[in-house]
């Protein structure tokens, strides 16, 4: 179901909020937040990820069975990660 | 009969069944590259966080103009890949050739400039190995950063050269007439693994060049 033609504006509008992104997030890394420069720079990298799968991958016009995959792959790599560090958080090593 | 029908395969209704089923495998297909990729971020975690003072002098050794910059090529080539997309939806046959080309002139870019951030590294003696050479209390945490850096990096360049590959042949289909707005398949499936490289520097970017970069 994936005809439908995004107008380039669209297309350029999410170019530029990437490349504005990208600019933050170098500039964010040189200021001293502790440990909350890694949370802003994940969140940043997460927005620009979102943006690039809704508009440039289409999945905002795709099928709910693409929006399930695309679910499960990440639910996936979350418990991949979660547990594991879960393991390693737990341990008296 | 058209083109167009004529390509429906017989285990399919239609071109639009056909097209969905196409979407859905090349999903799974980059769900699966998730997860692949999932194992290493795993690995760069768990490194991470046992050793988070090497981390930030590792980071240090990196070029953020450089990284900077390539992060800028990969999504410019993201832009021109789905410019290359809609001009075959639209069946503009120049436009789709124009920004192949284009997607695979960024894409050369982006590797030859990862290429020049290689060959830094092999001078400075940061390749993990028997020449690896670091000064500090953290020389062997420094060189897990760079082994897992070179794995991680290295990966994604194996997948652009991939996907380099893919786009030239997507110009040879294009330029023999291939693709029509009723049947572009092949372009939209790479389109989608492309931008999906895109995605994975996006968190590699941050990950390995920005790591306390205000100390």
């Amino acid at each position: 179901m994936s005809e439908h033609v995004v107008p380039r504006r669209v297309y350029y509008a999410i170019f530029s909020t990437l490349i504005v992104l990208t600019g933050v997030t170098v500039a964010v890394s040189f200021v001293d937040l502790g440990p909350l420069n890694t949370l802003v720079a994940m969140t940043i990298a997460c927005v620009k990820a979102t943006f690039v799968v809704l508009y440039f991958m289409h999945a905002r016009y795709g099928s709910r069975l693409i929006w399930v995959m695309l679910g499960a792959g990440v639910l996936w790599l979350v418990i991949l990660i979660a547990l594991t560090m879960g393991d390693y958080a737990s341990r008296g090593w | 009969m058209s083109e167009a029908v004529s390509r429906v395969a017989h285990h399919f209704d239609d071109a639009a069944q056909q097209k969905d089923a196409a979407t859905l495998g090349m999903w799974v297909f980059l769900v699966t590259e998730i997860l692949f990729f999932g194992g290493l971020f795993l690995a760069y975690v768990v490194y991470r966080t046992s050793f988070p003072e090497a981390w930030v002098e590792a980071s240090h050794e990196l070029d953020v103009t450089l990284g900077g910059i390539n992060t800028a090529v990969l999504i410019l080539s993201s832009l021109t890949m789905a410019l290359a997309v809609q001009a075959a939806q639209l069946g503009r046959r120049k436009g789709l050739i124009v920004f192949l080309a284009l997607t695979i002139l960024l894409g050369g870019t982006f590797l030859g400039i990862k290429a020049v951030e290689y060959h830094h590294k092999v001078v400075e003696h940061h390749v993990p190995g028997a020449s690896f050479q670091f000064h500090g209390a953290n020389a062997r945490a420094v060189q897990i950063f760079f082994s897992i850096y070179f794995a991680m990096t290295g990966m994604h360049a194996l997948h652009m050269v991939i996907g380099v590959g893919l786009l030239l042949n997507l110009m040879r289909q294009g330029l023999a007439g291939r693709f029509t707005p009723a049947w572009y398949t092949p372009v939209e499936m790479v389109g989608l693994y492309w931008h999906f490289v895109d995605i994975v520097w996006i968190f590699l970017f941050p990950l390995l060049y920005l790591v306390g970069r205000h100390g």
